[in-house]
């Protein structure tokens, strides 16, 4: 037996969780324990209370509404790959969706969970990132929405308060037939990436880029846009070589380093995989692949 | 002995109701308290992929679950896959026939995985049944025989189904 001791709570509803959050001492939340459950059983963190979602209702959907996609934060990983709506509206999260983990691990990993663990290689923040999401937390005071961007307060630090629960995301879905891409290079299919690049595009019919996001994952100490490429690439056709100059910035991105990547790998691999992004979705937004 | 609660779950189709301790992995729980012994520990931090059961007809590591979060789900073990004493399970039959096990260690839940992965793939290539196997690790390194397996086992259900 590797968890610490802790009491167990498992509330059936948000405003139970809520209230649990606001009078209990060193509480930690689970919802589908796959980052949280190592910590515990390697004793990285040590919480006096453990409060399940596994039991609180309504957290587990994915509606679309107009150009909004809206998604539970105990959305199983499984459920959004799975997803026909997901497949349809937001096809850049199925991309990457196919790299998070594997089959066991999103059959209970939740996007609630991954966004709040907030790990700078994982997928779905890039994700996220790269949609302009907004994420909805509720604490004793009601609802509030925090826009992706301001999301991140810093490494694997969200900016949801000791007495919010996140409940949801909402994801501005792009024109139909949009281009995206999520690519990613990791030692072993499932490992989280040492670097990752999303890209989405919309294409008008002169082959012109009318619309550009592009995000580098595990290189900042959160998903990064690509601003500036992403104004460059305005007007841009599909030509390869483009890419390539463009996504030299990405070695200007503030890197980290360690044990696995040094932060110059990390910046090589971010303007490597942008291109591979870019190439990948035009080619998506253009029907050649 | 810290907080406990009462369960009550089905593993293999049989309804226990046990008294647990609060932060007892499911992984303990099915050896420790269960004597279910088939399901395997190797790393206890979700890597290995050795103790995956499946939960409600899904696969999941068994130790990245508390014991408490299986009140009122059905789980499946290595021990129930096979449809009676005598006879087993196409997957395991496979594996037999091609080598697909060495030590034995990561089998079974090289087994529990595959008995979901090809449940929605059927007819799956090379390529997918690797992907799929690639949150399990052998500490053979006996790969070769395991995909070997699988495709075969992928056949011998197809047949068995009539496709």
């Amino acid at each position: 037996m590797k968890p610490p001791p802790f009491s167990y709570h498992d509330p059936s509803n948000v405003g139970e969780v809520i209230s649990l959050l606001g009078s209990l001492e060193n509480p930690k939340l689970l919802a589908g324990g796959q980052s949280l459950m190592p910590m515990l059983n390697m004793r990285y963190v040590m919480p006096d209370h453990v409060i399940d979602l596994n039991k609180v209702e309504g957290l587990s959907y994915i509606k679309e509404d107009g150009g909004t996609i809206s998604i539970g934060g105990m959305t199983r990983q499984r459920d959004l790959e799975y997803s026909d709506v997901m497949k349809a509206k937001c096809p850049l999260m199925h991309d990457a969706l196919l790299q998070v983990g594997h089959r066991q691990t999103r059959n209970r990993g939740t996007i609630g969970g991954s966004l709040s663990h907030l790990d700078p290689a994982a997928e779905l923040p890039a994700v996220c990132a790269a949609h302009d999401a907004v994420v909805i937390v509720q604490g004793p005071n009601g609802e509030r929405e925090i826009p992706f961007s301001e999301f991140p307060l810093g490494y694997m630090t969200p900016a949801t308060e000791m007495d919010e629960l996140l409940t949801g995301v909402k994801i501005p879905a792009w024109a139909e037939g949009h281009g995206y891409a999520f690519v990613e290079f990791s030692r072993r299919h499932g490992d989280f990436a040492i670097t990752s690049a999303a890209a989405l595009l919309e294409v008008g019919s002169d082959g012109g880029i009318t619309r550009a996001s592009l995000t580098v994952g595990g290189v900042g100490a959160a998903p990064v846009r690509m601003n500036d490429i992403e104004q460059a690439l305005i007007g841009q056709s599909g030509d390869e070589e483009r890419f390539r100059e463009l996504c030299e910035a990405c070695r200007e991105i503030d890197a980290l380093g360690d044990v696995y990547a040094s932060s110059e790998y990390r910046q090589h691999l971010a303007t490597v995989l942008s291109r591979r992004a870019l190439v990948k979705a035009y080619d998506r937004a253009t029907g050649k692949a | 002995m810290g907080e406990t609660r009462k369960i009550s779950l089905s593993v293999n189709g049989k309804t226990y109701e046990e008294e647990v301790e609060v932060r007892f992995t499911l992984a303990d729980f099915l050896r420790q308290q269960l004597g279910l012994t088939g399901t395997h520990l190797g790393c206890e931090h979700g890597v290995c992929g050795a103790c995956t059961i499946l939960l409600n007809g899904r696969s999941a590591r068994s130790c990245l679950m508390l014991a408490v979060q299986a009140d009122g789900q059905e789980i499946t073990t290595i021990e129930g896959i096979a449809p009676s004493e005598e006879e087993m399970h196409p997957l395991q039959e496979a594996f037999r026939d091609n080598h697909g096990l060495q030590c034995g260690f990561c089998t079974p839940g090289m087994l529990t995985t595959l008995i979901e992965f090809l449940g929605d793939n059927p007819d799956p290539t090379e390529q997918e049944v690797r992907e799929a196997i690639s949150g399990n690790l052998c500490r053979c390194t006996g790969y070769q025989g395991i995909v070997a397996a699988a495709l075969d086992a992928a056949q011998r259900l197809r047949e068995a189904k009539g496709v």
